[in-house]
């Protein structure tokens, strides 16, 4: 005989309010085995804890129900109770009479208080059949992998590195310092961008604890939290970056230039190249197909001649060319993998009202920020890309790309307002003489000191805000006219412009769906990655050992980035406190006796924890891994035989409870 | 190639102030090998004031073309972008069905409304054989006028992108006419208003016709009646209001087809247009 207790919350009016406790009490009180029903205005607190605790004792209580919230909200506060007073933790059932009862049902308090005493019933039915159940102990490798090397993962990084644990840090450019490296001033400080970044990426790389792969891809991940097994894919170089110094005498000579991939394409670039000059590493790569050797060798298999040029070899002084260097993949083990691989700015070209990406004095975000870098193509000079003719009226179109469902962006890109604010005051820094107008649907700047610099904008410098959409630009001999609608004056606007400013939003990076399903972790219909919890787990995933920081969750900007970047370090570093990890013992597991070897419950699992192991007779069986299985029962369900059951939820639990409530 | 009939709607602009545009879309179909059926017994589309005074006659008009059609079981087709718009609103609201049977009733048939309903403009754009040209029109340049109302709204009619079409640039290529790329394909014309307010449509036509000399344009291309009326009939006093000179024929699409596929220009009634394209055809030797 089991001596169960059935504790019934209040929750203040949230429950109470609506189901009538008392008689919830009279119903479930003769249930055979019950031996008591208590209640409590918040069975949560302190006292409501303590209350739990005492009967369980007094009464020598061997199964306990506790009729409250959702098991999401409480499970693990009230696991802890009960295993206080000495008993199993997986003996304690919860019945959720508030987020599936009270709270839906409010309307109806009859059917909410019979539903309260069913819901509570078969709890009832289903803890009589628990088992007490013990957590597992795995090892970990104390060793994090960062990907992306933005300031999100450069900041995960080194904070990661300077608690002492060594980190792996993969970008997929020729370097790190990601997007932030592109801009030229920062919001609402005004400090320059790089100034500021490159002193982080090189602590980053001279860090003992922080191993840095650029021009690397993450392939494969396996294993689970604590253990994962990565394939990193080091793609070739050309060049030895053992050998090579860094001189530039290479990408000095090269003869051939292309289009700036930093640059936003309105700058060149060599062949063989660094993308910018603060690089890290300081080691060049070559574009192979736009190689003039590479252009010999293919020409010569088709028997036409072309020169082969080999000028960066032959002036090369340490020998660091290396036409034969291949792609090269390493497996490395980590405790820890923190997602951290940015953002892409929308392409304005998709908009055909305003030119379609066709006219060169139309450009985007990141664009007017290389052309007001001094670092940039025009070195920091601001010409426009046409003529190059010094632009004295600029127009800026807000939500490009962003808060626009015709394009499928709903969101807002969060940043843009202050971008414009910050452009239009530093294109006023460069000359007074520059007219720049806004054109925005609200303008949102919220953040510390945020407000105050948009003001200034419009107060100390003169930019003009239009509350307004742009319907249509057209070019005039020269000129980009700009033909909009002043919404607070209600009057349409016609701006002769020589430069438009298309604001970008922010768009999932390329890649980012194929990397979240590579790590079995989920993304939204934009392929921002989703975090555990929108508000109390933002860090994490629904994966174990899997953390997200900065803008592949969603547009931020540069403090956010900055402080999810640490934020994650803490919750990588905490995982790494422990020497073992527990694994939860609500898991699946395989009555060998009976499978068959169909491996349908591989293909339904959604987290690949399904092994395949020979029997002794050598044939394929299936087998719970129990540090990868999330408990969520699709493989219970999906055998056919069924012979896969999960631990503190067996199928004979759900007859039961469904037994129960049709009492 | 399979042999594909249409139930020809010309609509009252085409067998008035269009009458070239008519003839040549006849002309360039029959030369395609696609026939064009006339609805017999056609009326109004309802474009101009029926539907602004009560809104079921507005779909009952339409409906009693889109009746017909389907009564010859053939797909309707019509060059004029505002009877286009007209039929495709009216199918589009009789998707549902209490409209659809008020329409029915109003008229007195049954309206099954599954049949297809495209621009003539759609029909050559994907035409995929031989467009049996004789005389290619090197040495022109032209930019394509689309219009407002042939590729909008999205939902009920569009067939092009909204603001950047493509198929009268891709046609008119085939013929050997450089296209030039510019802003004002899909801008208003003032339509309607050239009775009313004609101040406004002198206004928004200027600023299309300095659009297309600056492109480069020797003319501009269209397949919209009242586009082309607007653009055509009121150029020369907007060269005289506003002290430019244009000389820019307006021509339709088919007629530029029929030209390139050996018509002669007084078969395609190229000589009936205010602007007088003759000149600049006969001094590129086309016609």
């Amino acid at each position: 005989m089991a001596r169960i207790g059935i504790f019934l919350c209040h929750c203040g009016t949230n429950i109470a309010g609506v189901v009538n406790i008392s008689q919830v009490r009279e119903a479930v009180k003769d249930i055979p085995q019950v031996v008591l029903v208590e209640e409590s205005k918040y069975m949560c607190s302190e006292m409501g804890q303590g209350g739990i605790r005492e009967a369980i004792e007094k009464n020598k209580l061997d199964r306990v129900i506790i009729s409250a919230c959702s098991p999401r909200m409480h499970e693990n506060t009230f696991r802890k109770t009960v295993a206080d007073a000495g008993l199993n933790p997986y003996l304690l059932e919860i019945a959720n009479v508030r987020e599936q009862d009270s709270w839906v049902h409010a309307d109806d308090k009859e059917a909410a208080t019979e539903k309260a005493i069913a819901l509570t019933r078969t709890a009832v039915a289903k803890a009589l059949l628990n088992q007490p159940l013990t957590p597992k102990r795995v090892g970990l490798t104390k060793r994090a992998l960062v990907i992306g090397g933005g300031i999100a993962g450069i900041q995960a990084a080194l904070d990661i590195a300077n608690a002492g644990h060594p980190v792996v840090l993969v970008e997929r450019e020729p370097t790190i310092g990601g997007r932030m490296a592109q801009l030229d001033k920062t919001f609402p400080t005004l400090d320059c961008s790089s100034c500021i970044l490159t002193p982080r990426m090189v602590e980053a790389n001279q860090h003992p604890n922080i191993t840095i792969f650029t021009y690397s891809e993450v392939m494969s991940v396996s294993g689970f939290v604590g253990n994962f097994k990565v394939q990193i894919r080091q793609k070739a170089r050309h060049v030895d970056s053992v050998k090579c110094t860094g001189c530039g005498i290479c990408w000095q000579k090269c003869p051939d230039l292309v289009p700036s991939e930093f640059d936003t394409g309105l700058g060149g670039r060599k062949i063989i190249y660094v993308p910018f000059a603060q690089a890290i590493p300081n080691v060049p790569v070559i574009d192979m197909p736009n190689c003039r050797y590479v252009k010999h060798l293919e020409a010569a298999k088709e028997g036409k001649k072309l020169p082969p040029c080999r000028i960066c070899e032959k002036l090369c002084p340490t020998g660091a060319i290396d036409w034969e260097q291949e792609d090269q993949v390493l497996t490395e083990d980590f405790g820890a993998i923190v997602v951290a691989t940015g953002f892409k700015p929308f392409d304005y070209g998709r908009y055909t009202e305003f030119g379609a990406g066709k006219y060169p004095d139309v450009i985007g975000l990141l664009q007017l920020e290389r052309l007001l870098s001094a670092s940039g193509p025009t070195n920091g000079e601001l010409k426009r890309p046409s003529d190059g003719a010094h632009p004295k009226t600029v127009v800026f179109l807000s939500c490009i790309g962003s808060r626009d469902e015709r394009m499928g962006k709903p969101y807002c890109s969060k940043v843009c307002c202050m971008v414009m604010a910050k452009q239009a005051i530093l294109l006023k820094d460069h000359d007074p003489e520059i007219q720049p107008y806004v054109f925005y649907i609200d303008v949102r700047a919220g953040g510390k000191d945020y407000e105050e610099f948009y003001q200034r904008s419009q107060r100390e410098q003169g930019v003009l805000w239009l509350r307004g959409r742009v319907s249509k630009l057209y070019q005039d001999n020269g000129k980009v006219i700009v033909m909009g609608e002043d919404s607070l004056m209600g009057r349409p606007v016609e701006i002769a412009a020589d430069l438009v400013v298309m604001a970008t939003g922010m768009e999932a990076n390329d890649g980012a769906v194929d990397l979240a399903q590579t790590l079995h972790i989920s993304y939204d219909t934009h392929g921002f990655m989703v975090e555990a919890h929108p508000k109390l787990r933002p860090l994490e995933t629904n994966t174990d050992g899997i953390f997200l920081a900065g803008t592949v969750s969603g547009p931020r900007d540069i403090p956010e980035t900055v402080a999810q970047g640490s934020g994650v370090a803490a919750k990588v570093l905490g995982l790494f406190s422990k020497d073992e990890l527990a694994t939860d013992p609500t898991v699946a597991y395989v009555d060998a006796m009976r499978c068959t070897g169909c491996f349908l419950c591989a293909e339904v699992c959604p987290y690949g924890a399904i092994d395949k192991e020979p029997s002794r007779d050598g044939r394929l069986l299936a087998k719970v891994n129990e540090s990868l299985c999330k408990g969520c029962g699709l493989c219970v369900a999906g055998c056919r035989g069924n012979c896969i059951n999960l631990r503190g939820f067996t199928n004979q639990q759900v007859i039961e409870e469904i037994m129960a409530l049709c009492r | 190639m399979t042999h594909q009939a249409y139930a020809y709607y010309p609509g009252c602009s085409l067998s008035s102030t269009a009458r070239e545009y008519d003839v040549s879309t006849r002309k360039v179909f029959e030369a395609l090998g696609l026939e064009l059926r006339e609805l017999e017994d056609w009326s109004c589309c309802g474009a101009s004031a029926a539907k602004g005074i009560n809104h079921l006659l507005g779909l009952a008009l339409p409906g009693r073309v889109i009746q017909q059609a389907e009564e010859a079981n053939l797909p309707l087709t019509t060059p004029c972008p505002e009877c286009y718009s007209r039929l495709r609103f009216a199918a589009y609201e009789m998707k549902d069905e209490a409209t659809r049977k008020q329409v029915s009733q109003v008229l007195e048939t049954e309206i099954k409304n599954t049949g297809a309903i495209e621009p003539t403009l759609k029909i050559i754009w994907q035409y995929d054989g031989d467009l049996r040209i004789k005389k290619p029109l090197t040495g022109l340049k032209a930019v394509a006028y689309y219009g407002c109302l042939f590729v909008r709204p999205k939902d009920v009619a569009a067939f092009d992108d909204q603001e950047d079409p493509r198929s009268m640039d891709d046609i008119v290529t085939r013929l050997g006419v450089e296209m030039l790329d510019w802003g004002f394909k899909t801008e208003c014309c003032g339509a309607y208003l050239s009775v009313p307010k004609p101040e406004i449509v002198y206004r928004l036509v200027y600023r299309i016709l300095k659009g297309a000399k600056q492109a480069g344009a020797d003319c501009v291309v269209v397949a919209c009646p009242l586009c082309q009326a607007n653009l055509d009939t009121r150029q020369k006093a907007i060269e005289e209001r506003y002290r430019v000179h244009f000389d820019l024929p307006i021509i339709y699409f088919t007629q530029l087809m029929g030209l390139a596929m050996g018509f002669s220009a007084q078969e395609l009634l190229l000589d009936k247009h205010l602007t007088d394209p003759l000149p600049l055809l006969r001094g590129k030797g086309l016609a």
